[in-house]
């Protein structure tokens, strides 16, 4: 099971402990560091391992980084296919999995609004958009050759206020991140961009407190914040009842080209 | 409390503006975010804001200007929270369509007030229909091109009136719409005032489609068992029904009654526990329940069989043959299984079964179907889940079809693998005088001999019976091959050998009985057309020599021998008692290969 740290792999997390009770879940959970993550983040998810007693393999891009890939240097796009994409395909291999589940909902993005719950992917990885499965009623084809594997998306029909609800019903832990608090940000323009792992300055630029939050999270300078003062699942609840743009509109990622989750996508990124 | 749940499904061609309505219902409700509608801005293609690329997501879409699969979407209002399943309108798309149906309560039918009702717009609230939805929005678009008539939309109503009555059950409730300016859409439309309906967000707020599964017999298809120290629990979702803790419940297949001891959860253990709730059962006894079986009432159990009669909609460019051997998926077990017979193919244009011999990417048929392993199921008019299945082809694992069981058959299949073994029929074709009817007769005696059970069907004699009337045209040679096929095939099934004499000519209609006979023997009865002419038993030759029966095989008529029969009888050079016996040799060599092939339920069928 693929294992971002964030709210919605969090929800996964609980969904698998429940429905293999009083079992464990029969996998392992699969992290891809990038090594840009926060550094919350990652105090996170070694506790949370260690507390539910779970395999966790933590994969990294070790070549790519050694040859110096970083965000800064490659730029976001070719940054996310080393180090994320690159990252996950080497680790799915490694690992003879011949299935990845994963917490991507449908409401997140628009090529992501076709993805099936069992997602096909060839020997290399790939998606195929053309030439998915059909899906009808619940009832899931996880045939595959040699080679092949597929991609589960238990929370496709979740929204990002659903994933909230079931988190406030269910008291699920989350990473402080998702919490306001005062957090030192470059402020440009619009966005917040953390400090953590020395992004390039602007001339005279200097880290500036500002009361926020992570909406959702990911690598620390693909991760913009939102000014908020939501402290508490509840506060969370009531901000998105009313917010007015997407959960990821601060993802560096998805808007450095048109369509570019989709081509993303095609290549193997979750 | 958590909001209900209402599906959607949305039907519509292409330039109804389909897209344009889910844009403004998203749009209206505050379904879609400021920066989503930036970059749809910057998507378009002339500046203005079109409301349908909220929905049309992939980029090979956007090139084209249409949508090309289902897309999912969600919203909800304060009343409650929508999923709505797009699907694209081209006739060629009656797959999405049918993925699209599988899922939802309420369908959304649009159309174009000035074209009114198209064959399209029949189509698709049929296929939802079969698909089991009741509700039906019929949404009447683009009012303002029609200058808001009362007239027009009335008439389109009434010109809808014939499609109601052909989907028993439904309800339809009918608003004309303006997509594009949102009138009726979320709020009323001041333009249309003799319209006092509510807007289509509003009916789709109220419409009551709370779903009975809680009322029906408990069903609970068993997904993973959970093994733990001293601890053995069955996991699935019960997908009708409810069970508590104490609840005597019976398992298939091995029909043992057991009573549940426990309902563990991770947040404590539950008395009680109802659809759709995914839940583990301990049982109070020791049984054997694997993956794949079901758990159900006892006094109301699923119907087991492995013939079925079911409804089918066809997904994969590889046409569905009779006897291909396909992986079907039923709840959570796949058996192997076939169709043993395709009745008839959907015609959508009229909305007619046709006959049908197979059927291709998008057709709907009805089907019989035969499994290596019971199901146990429900109607799928009764129930979605336990009387729905896919079709998975072994080769290349693709999902090529959807299956709705519309009847459990008395189950012939275990009746011929158990009880009565299949018969076989024995095909002898060629020319006329060629020695078809001596050698059958001879056939026919030497296996009533050997204690076989055996039948005769010669050409002349049906032709006096049974297809009395026919001519000597092609068609109705072809038809009288037809009715002698499904005369023997009956036959077999019942275990008897069933020994056919007819010229038979055309290879087409003989590969297609073999196609629907398990154990056909084509015996090629040759001898030369010059031999044929000379013995002339009947003065057939002599009087088709003078002009006096026009389309004579072998004289003016063609005769396709088969490409590799299973027996060839050179009636020139070799005796009846020789050519006989290879004839019995063959039966008896292929009787006792099928009936090896026999084999009680296997769990290597399980997969």
């Amino acid at each position: 099971m693929l294992y971002s740290i964030g709210k919605d792999s969090s929800v996964m997390l609980r969904l698998a402990q429940k429905a293999f009770f009083p079992a464990k879940p029969p996998f392992p959970l699969l992290h891809i560091d990038t090594s840009y993550k926060f550094h919350e983040m990652i105090e996170f998810r070694d506790r949370i391992a260690a507390e539910l007693g779970l395999q966790l393999i933590a994969h990294s891009a070790v070549k790519s980084l050694a040859e110096g890939a970083s965000p800064f240097r490659l730029g976001t796009q070719k940054c996310c296919a080393a180090l994320k994409t690159g990252a996950l395909l080497e680790a799915l291999k490694q690992g003879g999995f011949d299935a990845a589940i994963g917490g991507a909902r449908r409401d997140e993005e628009k090529s992501r609004a076709k993805e099936r719950v069992y997602s096909f992917r060839d020997n290399l990885g790939q998606w195929d958009p053309k030439s998915q499965r059909p899906e009808l009623w619940n009832i899931y084809n996880g045939r595959i050759n040699k080679g092949e594997s597929i991609r589960v998306f238990p929370l496709s029909n979740w929204t990002e206020l659903d994933v909230w609800e079931y988190i406030e019903a269910e008291n699920i832990p989350i990473v402080p991140l998702y919490f306001a608090r005062e957090r030192p940000m470059l402020v440009r323009g619009d966005s917040l961009i953390s400090p953590e792992h020395n992004p390039p300055m602007m001339p005279g630029e200097k880290p500036v407190n500002v009361v926020c939050r992570m909406r959702s999270l990911g690598c620390t300078y693909c991760t913009g914040a939102v000014r908020s003062t939501a402290t508490t699942v509840a506060d969370i609840i009531s901000e998105l009842r009313l917010i007015k743009k997407s959960e990821r509109e601060n993802r560096v990622i998805d808007h450095d080209q048109e369509g570019s989750m989709e081509q993303k996508k095609r290549e193997g990124y979750f | 409390m958590p909001l209900e749940l209402l599906r959607l499904s949305t039907a519509g061609s292409v330039d109804d503006g389909k897209s344009s309505l889910i844009g403004r219902l998203l749009y209206d409700s505050g379904g879609i975010y400021d920066d989503q509608l930036q970059a749809i801005g910057r998507a378009s293609r002339n500046g203005a804001l079109e409301l349908a690329f909220v929905t049309d997501g992939l980029r090979a879409e956007r090139e084209q200007g249409i949508t090309i699969d289902v897309a999912y979407r969600y919203f909800s209002t304060k009343r409650r929270k929508f999923i709505i399943a797009d699907t694209p309108g081209h006739e060629q798309y009656t797959r999405n369509m049918a993925t699209g149906a599988s899922t939802a309560q309420v369908s959304l039918v649009l159309m174009d007030a000035r074209k009114g009702v198209l064959p399209q717009t029949i189509r698709h609230a049929f296929i939802a229909w079969l698909l089991g939805i009741r509700n039906f929005v019929v949404v009447v678009n683009k009012m303002d091109l029609v200058g808001f008539r009362e007239d027009v939309f009335e008439g389109i109503r009434r010109q809808f009136e014939s499609v109601q009555d052909r989907l028993d059950g439904a309800h339809f409730y009918f608003v004309p719409v303006v997509a594009t300016d949102g009138d009726n859409v979320v709020q009323p439309s001041k333009r249309m005032d003799w319209f006092n309906g509510p807007s289509v967000l509003e009916y789709l707020e109220t419409v009551p489609v709370a779903e009975s599964a809680n009322g029906r017999p408990f069903r609970m298809p068993v997904q993973h068992v959970i093994r733990a120290e001293d601890y053995r629990g069955y996991a699935g979702q019960i997908v009708s029904g409810s069970v508590a803790v104490g609840d005597e419940i019976e398992v298939f297949p091995s029909r043992r009654k057991v009573r549940v001891a426990r309902i563990p959860s991770f947040q404590g253990d539950l008395m009680e526990a109802f659809a759709p709730m995914s839940v583990s059962l301990c049982l109070d006894d020791h049984v054997d329940v694997s993956r794949g079986d079901v758990l159900a009432d006892t006094t109301n159990p699923p119907q087991s069989s492995r013939t079925f009669r079911a409804r089918v909609v066809w997904m994969s460019e590889m046409p569905l043959a009779a006897n291909r051997p396909y992986l079907l998926k039923h709840m959570s077990q796949i058996v192997c299984g076939e169709v043993t017979k395709i009745h008839s193919r959907l015609d959508l244009t009229n909305l007619s079964e046709q006959p049908a011999i197979s059927l291709g990417l998008n057709d709907i048929g009805i089907v019989t179907l035969q499994t290596h392993r019971s199901l146990f199921c429900d109607p799928y008019q009764v129930d979605r889940k336990t009387g729905s299945f896919i079709f998975v082809d072994p080769i290349t694992n693709l999902t090529v079809g959807a299956g709705m069981i519309e009847e459990v058959q008395e189950d012939r299949a275990s009746r011929a693998r158990t009880a009565i073994p299949d018969g076989v029929t024995v095909w002898l074709t060629g020319l006329s005088s060629a020695g078809k009817s001596t050698l059958s007769r001879a056939v026919y005696e030497r296996l009533w001999a050997r204690g076989h059970r055996v039948e005769l069907l010669d050409g002349d004699e049906v032709r006096q019976h049974l297809s009395r009337g026919l001519s000597f045209s092609k068609e109705d040679r072809n038809e009288n091959i037809k009715r002698i096929g499904f005369v023997a095939e009956m036959l077999a099934r019942h275990g008897v050998i069933a020994i056919v004499s007819a010229i038979s000519p055309y290879r087409e209609v003989r590969d297609e009985v073999r196609a629907r006979i398990t154990n056909f023997l084509e015996v090629y009865v040759n001898a030369p057309i010059g031999t044929c002419e000379e013995r002339d038993v009947k003065g057939l030759y002599r009087r088709a020599r003078a002009g006096e029966i026009p389309g004579f095989t072998g004289i003016d008529d063609p005769y396709e021998p088969p490409l590799s029969p299973e027996v060839e009888c050179r009636t020139d050079r070799e005796t009846i008692a020789e050519s006989a016996q290879k004839i019995v040799d063959a039966v008896e060599a292929r009787l006792s290969e099928s009936r090896e092939d026999y084999l009680p339920d296997s769990p290597m069928t399980r997969l």
